[in-house]
């Protein structure tokens, strides 16, 4: 805690003007925008997740939907059967899939590249059998249903359900997304990254590999688990469709077009996940499968950066005279 | 009281007649039904048109069909069905926000045929809130006609499983009347449904359910199930499974040399299927075997010359290009649609959401695209439309009818 996070006028500028413009969307935009907009946010943070274990850390997660289950299940058993209020419940979450990463983190030393991103796969694959195994609890492949949240006291008057919902993620967006930027300024983000770019080399300086792994799983399954229960939020229902095999690839094939380098790349990856599949509609109805798969193979080709690394190499080389052009490494 | 109105009325008159003439000039306008204007009905839906749902898609192509089929031949009361249909991936989460566009952007007059247990359960709460219809959806489960009172604006369309195990139980208490019956079962809701209609269709006899098994849908195989069943002194077993399972239930059977009766739900009773069995199983896994079924099977060669095969080979070769005619979803589809255009019209000209409702709860049609002689009808006690069953037989390569259609509600 001791070093000095600098923070650069120009990312308080961009930060504060992001804000202004998330503070003002839902009064102009139709309340269904606003109620799909959370939804984004809540893919935003999952990537975020990502961004810190894979951009940051360099370990794959096929398993990212297994946590967003666990954070949605976690609501709905918290609010439909304790009677918690939601908010508490996202805390819960939270907490759950923090403890749940740093096992799922503690097993995944073993393993790197393909093989631990197949052994989160596993992960993902398991959440439907296992909901309907315990079915008391979670209400098998029915599901939980539970009533809508609405804003909590006096806001309930101001705000509409969609508007809430929004601003909760939205805030939740900028919470996570702060404490991201600064964790990941210091000491802590040089470890993870020092790890992803050569373990032995991290080691030598005293870094303790095991440790920071399991970290970056927990940091990131909280994430997860934080989004899963905002969409549990915002749907007043899960089951386990809610939280399928494909929700995982997804988020991941998300995050990679967004730009897993960059934590702009998550807000990108968000909007990707929750707006792609209905703009592919307009052109026909089955292909969102098929606009994904192009994406992807074009990104991967001609931007490896995902949109977000595109954007900022334009903006270098706009910026920047060519000859200072120094390797770029964006945090 | 009746004068009292009239007197109110007549005062109210000029009032109106002044809001009339307000609203011809775009300053007020009274409340007009939402997706409803004189030329057109906006219906919405959702359907799995790609993840791991997605051969239920064909579903949506086939209401699209008919409505146009329809459309072209003067539509519903004079105005004409359009039905935005949407994909939603089977993804609760996705037909959520789906179904808010489609009611707050779309306006649509209701919802149609949405795909699904766990999609339609995400979206029935906020239907019922906001009073919009939520007609005919697509899955088997009892939910729909059982919490009516609840959710008085949804109502489900298929025959449930409910039904169909009652059916079977009712029929085997009538010819094997010692029979003992052992299950296989899938372990989630729908192979719980079938153990409960069974159960409720043997009625005394349920006694002589001898041995119950269960498999996950995350098992490979369900060979050590199916011995333990064969091993019990069952003479007659029901086969509850999902199309998988199913047909390895039949391949088992057929190499252990099961002599017994063969009950078979009807998810996993299309022609493929049965193809599929006999070629791990043998001739002795598939034939004799029973199932049923409610809509007609494209299939079939003896239902060749129905109206509704006629129909629906004429609808498909106009307004259903690139569809596989014997695919049986395309004919639910059509068999859903018709009872759609049906409750519209029935509804009459002066289109609201409640009086389609109040026409959906009181139906009592033949549909053409049901199995001859199987009667689709409602009403406020009962909102389970399709209840009536055909039993099958199967045998050289396809199905025939055994006996006369049976009523699960009787």
């Amino acid at each position: 805690m001791t070093n000095r996070a600098r923070v650069p006028a120009a990312n308080i500028i961009s930060f504060a003007i992001a804000a202004a413009v998330v503070a003002v969307v839902p009064w102009i935009l139709p309340p269904y925008i606003s109620f799909e907009l959370a939804y984004a946010g809540a893919y935003a943070i999952a990537i975020l997740g990502l961004v810190i274990l894979t951009g940051m850390n360099g370990q794959a997660s096929l398993g990212h939907g297994a946590f967003m289950a666990v954070g949605g299940y976690a609501v709905a058993i918290a609010v439909s059967r304790a009677g918690w209020p939601p908010e508490a419940a996202i805390l819960i979450a939270a907490v759950l899939c923090a403890i749940f990463g740093w096992l799922v983190g503690m097993v995944a030393l073993r393993l790197s590249g393909a093989y631990l991103a197949l052994a989160t796969f596993a992960l993902a694959v398991s959440v439907a059998p296992v909901l309907k195994r315990f079915k008391d609890a979670t209400g098998g492949a029915q599901g939980l249903t539970f009533s809508t949240a609405h804003a909590p006291g006096a806001l309930a008057t101001v705000l509409d359900n969609e508007r809430w919902l929004y601003y909760e993620a939205w805030l939740l967006v900028g919470v996570l997304f702060a404490a991201s930027w600064f964790a990941l300024q210091g000491r802590l983000g040089r470890a993870l990254r020092a790890i992803r770019d050569n373990e032995i080399a991290a080691v030598s300086f005293g870094i303790n590999p095991a440790f920071y792994k399991a970290l970056a799983f927990a940091w990131s399954a909280a994430y997860a688990g934080i989004a899963g229960a905002l969409i549990a939020n915002a749907t007043a229902f899960v089951s386990p469709d809610t939280y399928a095999l494909n929700l995982s690839i997804t988020l991941l094939i998300g995050g990679v077009l967004g730009g897993l380098g960059s934590m702009w790349g998550a807000i990108v990856g968000g909007f990707v996940v929750e707006f792609l599949p209905l703009w592919a509609q307009n052109i026909s109805t089955a292909a969102s499968p098929l606009i994904y798969g192009i994406s992807l193979i074009v990104v991967m080709i001609a931007v490896p950066g995902g949109i977000v690394g595109a954007i900022q190499r334009v903006a270098h080389t706009i910026t920047r005279p060519r000859a200072e052009g120094k390797p770029e490494r964006s945090t | 009281m009746q004068k009292h109105r009239f007197k109110l009325l007549s005062a109210l008159a000029p009032i109106a007649a002044l809001g009339i003439f307000a609203g011809s000039c775009g300053i007020a306008q009274a409340d007009p039904v939402p997706g409803v204007t004189p030329t057109e009905i906006l219906l919405g839906g959702t359907h799995p048109y790609s993840g791991p749902a997605s051969a239920y898609g064909v579903i949506g192509k086939g209401i699209l069909a008919y409505f146009a089929y329809v459309n072209d031949h003067g539509g519903v009361n004079g105005r004409k069905i359009t039905f935005k249909d949407e994909d939603d991936a089977y993804n609760p989460a996705q037909t959520v926000q789906l179904v808010k566009g489609l009611v707050e952007q779309d306006h649509v007059f209701a919802l149609f045929n949405t795909l699904g247990t766990a999609p339609n359960l995400a979206i029935r709460q906020y239907l019922n809130d906001q009073k919009i219809p939520q007609l005919f959806v697509s899955t088997g489960a009892t939910t729909w006609g059982t919490d009516a009172a609840k959710y008085p604006w949804t109502i489900g369309f298929n025959a449930d499983y409910q039904a169909e195990a009652v059916v079977f139980g009712k029929y085997i208490v009538q010819h094997q009347p010692n029979a003992k019956v052992a299950v296989i079962y899938q372990n989630d809701d729908f192979g719980q449904d079938y153990l409960t209609g069974l159960a409720k269709g043997m009625g005394a006899k349920a006694s002589q359910i001898v041995k119950k098994a269960s498999y996950e849908v995350s098992d490979p195989d369900v060979r050590s199930q199916i011995s333990t069943l064969q091993a019990s002194g069952a003479d007659t077993i029901l086969i509850a499974a999902t199309p998988k399972f199913a047909i390895q239930s039949l391949a088992d059977l057929g190499q252990l040399g099961w002599k017994g009766e063969t009950y078979l739900s009807n998810v996993s009773s299309a022609s493929t299927m049965m193809a599929a069995a006999t070629k791990t199983g043998g001739d002795a896994a598939t034939n004799g075997v029973i199932s049923d079924a409610y809509t007609i099977d494209p299939t079939n060669p003896a239902l060749a010359n129905t109206p509704g095969m006629k129909l629906y080979k004429d609808v498909l070769a106009k307004y259903g290009q690139g569809l596989d005619p014997n695919n049986a979803f395309v004919l639910y589809g059509m068999a859903a649609a018709y009872t759609m255009v049906d409750t519209l019209q029935k509804a009459g000209k002066d289109l609201t959401r409640e009086k389609v409702m109040d026409a959906a709860i009181h139906l009592n049609e033949n549909n053409p695209f049901l199995w001859p002689g199987v009667t689709l009808t409602t009403s406020p006690g009962d909102r389970f439309p399709v209840r009536e069953l055909q039993l099958l037989k199967y045998g050289n390569g396809g199905w025939s009818t055994v006996g006369s259609i049976i009523d699960a509600r009787k």
